[in-house]
């Protein structure tokens, strides 16, 4: 009896519950942005992969924040309109000049 | 900071208007895209960031180089960005957005109801890239702007969460919120225009 009080203590511990409840998917979805940063807490972080590795629709999920992340890291700013180029540069010699 | 970037202002610390140049295109662009989640018009931006340029020309000698020099412009900026916000304040603007645009895609014990329909394995082709760039680039735009600073900053920029904040003076837990949301409503503009809604 002991013995498993101990190994359900251990099995809190290590996050993978009897007495936790597995996450559902809305919760899943909302833990994604920080665990592509690294910054979820380490029990957050093992629930989520345990959900990810039986749950298919949030693994094409995190897959498409994936893409997300690489699309916007992919957007360049606006040329820079050659009549701002100048006012900038006329600035500096003003400047210089001053 | 990149190698490039520092040779560059050495040289307009000697006076090198080429250098200066260099830079300005470089970097107003960018400078421009950040000034106008803060400022409430394109022609106030585009003056906040003549007088950035202008605060980089007479600071350029205090520069030490220990942040990036996008970090350092993008404080001066954000600085200069928030006086004049004070000064000519945005009309306030409703912000429509839902905190969770994902929320009626689950059911009430938050399984999906409509799930997403597969498409990630899809965006590296180059075309299909190139035309996600551009369309995740018109609608950014339509995130609101606290979402859009951090999403600019974080995901656009690349700087860090701890520069971020900073930079934008929140703490950890919000730009954490922002940056959730504000992916989330990018990836339903790429889901849209996978055809996959």
């Amino acid at each position: 009896m002991a013995s498993s009080r101990f190994s359900r203590w251990i099995a809190r511990l290590s996050g993978r519950l009897p007495g936790r409840r597995a996450l559902v998917c809305r919760q899943a979805v909302q833990l994604m942005s920080e665990y592509l940063d690294g910054v979820l807490a380490p029990a957050d972080h093992a629930r989520l992969e345990e959900h990810l590795a039986a749950c298919p629709h949030c693994s094409e999920h995190l897959a498409q924040l994936r893409a997300t992340l690489r699309t916007l890291g992919r957007v360049e700013p606006d040329d820079l309109d050659p009549a701002a180029l100048d006012d900038l540069v006329a600035l500096y010699r003003q400047w210089r000049a001053g | 900071m990149s190698d490039d970037d520092r040779q560059l202002l050495d040289l307009v610390t000697a006076g090198d208007e080429a250098a200066f140049a260099a830079l300005v295109r470089r970097y107003s662009p960018r400078l421009l895209r950040l000034a106008e989640t803060i400022v409430p018009t394109r022609a106030v931006a585009e003056e906040v960031v003549q007088d950035t340029w202008l605060g980089v020309v007479r600071g350029v000698h205090r520069f030490e180089g220990r942040s990036s020099f996008k970090t350092w412009l993008f404080r001066i900026l954000v600085n200069r960005a928030r006086s004049t916000a004070r000064k000519e304040p945005r009309t306030a603007s409703l912000d429509a957005s839902r905190a969770d645009v994902l929320e009626d895609r689950f059911d009430a014990h938050g399984a999906w109801r409509q799930p997403p329909v597969q498409w990630s394995d899809e965006v590296d082709d180059r075309i299909v890239a190139e035309r996600l760039a551009a369309r995740v680039k018109e609608s950014l735009g339509g995130l609101p702007e606290a979402q859009r600073r951090v999403v600019l900053l974080r995901d656009v920029e690349g700087l860090t969460a701890a520069e971020t904040c900073e930079l934008l003076g929140i703490n950890d837990g919000h730009q954490r919120v922002l940056l959730h949301r504000g992916r989330a409503q990018v990836r339903t503009v790429l889901e849209a225009e996978m055809g996959r809604v």
